[in-house]
Formats: C-alpha cells, sequence, structure tokens
C-alpha cells in the first residue's frame, strides 16, 4: 500500500476529532449565551485589550468560547490541508465567517439578527463537519448516479428552520411559539422521514442505523426542549441563570446540532443509494 | 478559484475594520447639556407659581422576601458582602408598606415645550457588585456618571429599544464614564454581562417632572404647568399604573398608586 494510503485511517480519526471539537465549540457557546455572558468582553478580537483577560464571572465563558473557536479554525484549516476536499475547504470559508461574524456580534451589539446568524451558522459548520466525516467514512459500493434523497433532504431542510427559530427566541427576536410550533412540524417531518427510510431499506445496516440514529435524537430533543421551556420559566424570578436552567438549555443546543448532524448523515447515505466502508 | 477566496476574506476584513465599535454611537457622547432645538430658550419648571403632586407607592398583598444572590463567580463580590449576601431589588417593600424603585413621571399633558436639561450628572454607581441605585431617572441628554467602586471588572450594557444600545468595560479604577440618552424612554433596562445578577433601570424623559421612590415610598413633582396630565407609575415586577390628574397654579395635590404583589 502507498504510504499516503496507509494515512488514510489517520485521516479519519482526524476528521472525527475535528467535528468532535466543532460540537464542543457549539456547547461553548450555548453556555455563552445561556449564562448572559455573550457581551460580557466588549472588544473584538483581542479581550479588554490583551490575549489574555482577567478570567472572572462571565468573561471565562465567552474568553473560553473564543480560544476553542481559534482551536477549531486551525483544525479544520489542517484538515482542509490534509484531505484537499471541497468540502473541507468550504468549512474553512464557513468557520472563518463564522469568526469575523461572532466579532460582529461583539463589536456592534445592537442588531439582534448578528447572534441569530451565529447560532445558525455554528450548527451549518457542525452540519459541514458532519458531512466531511460521512464522506471520509464511507464511499459509493458501485458507480450510481447521486440522487436527492427526499426524506433524507427535507429532514436536514426542517431541523436548521427549527434551528433559526430556536435562535430568534433565544436571542428574543421572536417569542417562543414559533419554535414550539416548529418543533411540532419538524417532529412530524423528521419521524417521516425516519420511518421511510427504516420501511424500505430496514435490511441495510447503515441506512437502518443512520435513521434509527436520527429519530432517537429527534425524540430526545423533544423532551430536553420541554426540560429546557419549564425550567426557564421556574428559573424566571431567578436573579441570574441557575444551573438547571443552563443545563437543560445547552443539552438541548448540543442534541438539536447532533439531530441536525445526523440527518445531514442519512441524507448522505440515503442519497449515493448504497455505500460501504472505504 | 483561490484568488476568489482571497478576495472574499479580504473584504470581510475590511468591511468590518471600517464597522470599529470602540465608542458606541450618539448616545456615547460626552454632550453638553441640550439646549433648545432651534435656538430658543428652553423652559425651567416654575416651582413659584407651578403645581406640586406628591403620593406614595404602595404595595399591597404578602411582601415578597427578597432573593439572596449567589455571587460565587467572582470571589472580589462575594467579600463584599462577607457580612451578609447581597440580595436582590427588584422587589423592595419598605417598612411603611410602600415600594422603593418606583419611577413616576408625567406621561402625556405637557405644553409642547422644550424643557432645560439639568447640569447636574446623576450618579450610577457599581458597588459591591450591584448597581447603586437600582433604580434612577434623567432628563433625555443628562449626563450619566457611571462609576466603577469595585476592585474587579465590569462591563455596562444598556438595552434600550428607542435609543442606540451599547456596551463598554470599565476596569477597576478607571475613570468614570459619562454617558447620556438622546430619546426618552421609560425604562432601559442596563446589565453587567460579567455578573449577571447586576441589572439596574434608567428612566429617560423628555422633561423634568419624574421621580423615583426612596425608602419612604413617597415622590414629589414640583413646577408642573397648570393642566390635566397622565401620571404614570412604574415598577420593574409589578409594570405600570397610569392616572389622570387635573392641577391649577400653585396648587398642591396627592396622587397615590398601588400595586397588587
Amino acid at each position: 500500500m502507498h504510504w499516503w494510503g496507509r494515512l488514510q485511517p489517520a485521516k479519519r480519526c482526524f476528521a472525527v476529532f475535528v467535528a468532535v471539537c466543532t460540537l464542543l465549540l457549539v456547547i461553548a457557546g450555548g453556555l455563552v449565551t445561556s449564562n448572559d455572558a455573550a457581551q460580557s468582553v466588549p472588544d473584538w478580537p483581542l479581550s479588554y485589550g490583551k490575549l489574555v483577560p482577567p478570567l472572572e464571572g462571565g468573561i471565562r465563558f465567552e474568553f473560553a468560547h473564543r480560544v476553542l473557536a481559534a482551536a477549531v479554525a486551525v483544525l479544520t484549516l489542517i484538515l482542509a490541508l490534509w484531505s484537499r476536499s471541497r468540502l473541507a475547504w468550504i468549512a474553512v470559508a464557513a468557520m472563518l465567517a463564522q469568526g469575523l461574524l461572532g466579532g460582529a456580534v461583539v463589536t456592534l451589539v445592537a442588531p439582534k439578527w448578528m447572534p441569530v446568524a451565529h447560532a445558525c451558522l455554528a450548527q451549518l459548520c457542525f452540519g459541514i463537519m458532519v458531512a466531511i466525516v460521512v464522506g471520509q467514512y464511507w464511499t459509493r459500493r458501485k458507480r450510481v448516479e447521486t440522487r436527492l434523497d427526499p426524506a433524507g433532504t427535507s429532514a436536514c431542510a426542517t431541523l436548521f428552520v427549527q434551528t433559526i427559530l430556536g435562535a430568534a427566541a433565544r436571542h428574543n427576536l421572536t417569542g417562543v411559539v414559533p419554535h414550539i410550533a416548529g418543533a411540532a412540524v419538524a417532529t412530524l417531518i423528521v419521524m417521516w422521514a425516519g420511518v421511510q427510510v427504516l420501511m424500505h431499506h430496514m435490511e441495510n445496516p447503515p441506512f437502518r442505523r443512520s435513521a434509527m440514529l436520527l429519530l432517537s435524537l429527534t425524540f430526545s430533543q423533544v423532551f430536553l426542549g420541554m426540560g429546557a421551556y419549564i425550567s426557564r420559566i421556574m428559573a424566571a424570578d431567578d436573579p441570574q441563570p441557575m444551573p438547571m436552567m443552563i443545563s437543560f438549555t445547552v443539552a438541548h443546543v448540543a442534541v438539536g446540532s447532533l439531530a441536525f448532524g445526523a440527518a445531514i448523515a442519512m441524507a448522505i447515505i440515503v442519497g449515493h443509494g448504497g455505500m460501504t466502508v472505504a | 478559484m483561490k484568488k476568489i477566496w482571497i478576495g472574499f476574506g479580504l473584504a470581510c476584513v475590511l468591511s468590518l475594520a471600517g464597522c470599529g465599535g470602540g465608542n458606541p454611537p450618539e448616545t456615547a457622547k460626552q454632550a453638553e447639556p441640550a439646549a433648545a432645538p432651534g435656538g430658543g430658550a428652553a423652559a425651567m419648571p416654575d416651582e413659584a407659581n407651578g403645581a406640586t403632586i406628591t403620593g406614595k407607592v404602595s404595595f399591597d398583598g404578602t411582601k415578597p422576601k427578597a432573593k439572596a444572590i449567589d455571587m460565587s463567580a467572582n470571589p472580589v463580590c462575594t467579600k463584599a458582602h462577607a457580612a451578609s449576601p447581597a440580595t436582590t431589588e427588584d422587589v423592595v417593600v419598605n417598612d411603611n408598606g410602600t415600594l422603593k424603585y418606583a419611577f413616576v413621571w408625567i406621561k402625556s399633558g405637557l405644553p409642547d415645550k422644550t424643557w432645560q436639561v439639568p447640569t447636574t450628572a446623576i450618579t450610577l454607581d457599581q458597588n459591591g457588585c450591584m448597581y447603586k441605585p437600582h433604580v434612577i431617572g434623567v432628563m433625555a441628554g443628562q449626563q450619566i456618571d457611571i462609576k466603577n467602586s469595585d476592585p474587579t471588572n465590569h462591563n455596562i450594557h444598556p438595552q434600550p429599544q428607542t435609543n442606540q444600545e451599547w456596551n463598554e468595560s470599565q476596569p477597576p479604577g478607571s475613570a468614570d464614564k459619562m454617558q447620556t440618552f438622546g430619546r426618552q424612554e421609560v425604562m432601559i433596562p442596563v446589565k453587567c454581562n460579567i455578573h449577571p445578577w447586576m441589572r439596574s433601570y434608567i428612566g429617560v424623559v423628555a422633561h423634568p417632572f419624574f421621580a423615583v421612590t426612596g425608602d419612604d415610598g413617597s415622590f414629589t413633582i414640583k413646577g408642573l404647568p397648570p393642566g390635566t396630565y397622565t401620571i404614570e407609575a412604574w415598577h420593574e415586577k409589578y409594570g405600570t399604573s397610569d392616572q389622570t390628574i387635573t392641577v391649577a397654579p400653585k396648587e398642591s395635590k396627592t396622587q397615590d398608586f398601588s400595586f397588587k404583589g
């Protein structure tokens, strides 16, 4: 085997590592918002005019988010240089745009759509990373024409719209009602998509597993959403964000990312019409 | 293709660099006291011949218990309250059954005049990781003197709806910040994102007829021109209550408010 070929397993592992780091970055961002610390560092790219600010109160969350973001951007660039895939370069561009948008959120303060766009682009970044990982692990078994799978595609689109509604509610751009209504619609569409795949491809393990994963995550997400909403109501009179509310809300954000990633994985696997381990 | 990406990156960086972000626009200027627009003389409250409205804002119900604030996120804040833990100030019921930190103002009915902005600044102090006082009132264009008396960092982040939002840090020992708000807005929440329990409210009014209730829950508004007014009491927790009142020259009237808990 060519030396380059021997590096393939390492490259796959590295892609998974970058995807996990991207999910951690999403969680770090969720912690910033849930701790009400998003504007605790008013300058960017420096923090209080320094590379390392005084680590107290909300600054700890915001600064950790910035450091992790820089690390993930570097890791994504290494992955792009290593894999030389177009998708990895798109991930680099998305990470760069996300970093600049994050900076704009801090420095411009006012526009409410900006943190919403920052939250949504974060999910897209993670989605791209999932697509890269799936692409690294799976290849087409035979030369079949790639098609747009309606079930997987509609699940992806619905979950992303739900991400937008959730981010808009979280950043007070809209009320929570559109997000709750969207949750009902998204659950139905994901159920339909998952059941479609299970009914037609039950014998195919990759299809079956991807659909089961998507359904499991989506149902978990519904309960986490209820928990986040109830804990938020219970904490309405508290003087500051409390651990129960923070835990439910950040878990809701993280599992939302995972569900979106699972929908992308299912769409790619089913869309390629038959894949096997590369 | 590579050139396109480089061009895109440069365009993003340049556009963001142009955005700046150092000083909050409009409201952050160290403005001189506002004069009347169009060069005319600004009106002053006529305390000798004007009417006076006094009253109190009472609380009806079971006195809510203030919640202790967990300041463990910053040891400096904990140390400042070593003797007794700080408590929430969203509802402060005085011993005489009245409410502290209610903002009372003339909502409508004043003649269409431009009022002289006071030259004295109103102080908002960050002390013991709390805003002192919890509620202040200023005229539009009046300076607010923001102090940091704590040996720790704070950021001041007002979140207005009609004025410009801004966010600035204030390290320990730094000079006071002088800020103004240009437009009437009742109320503007102010928060510190480093210490999320820190919350304050600023009432910005286009005229000088407003007051904030204190330890006895009373208020006095002096120098009102004769007329019929809508007077409003605002409270952070219990919302607003409006009353209509008519006053003659030199008349003193009482107008009380009550909020149910």
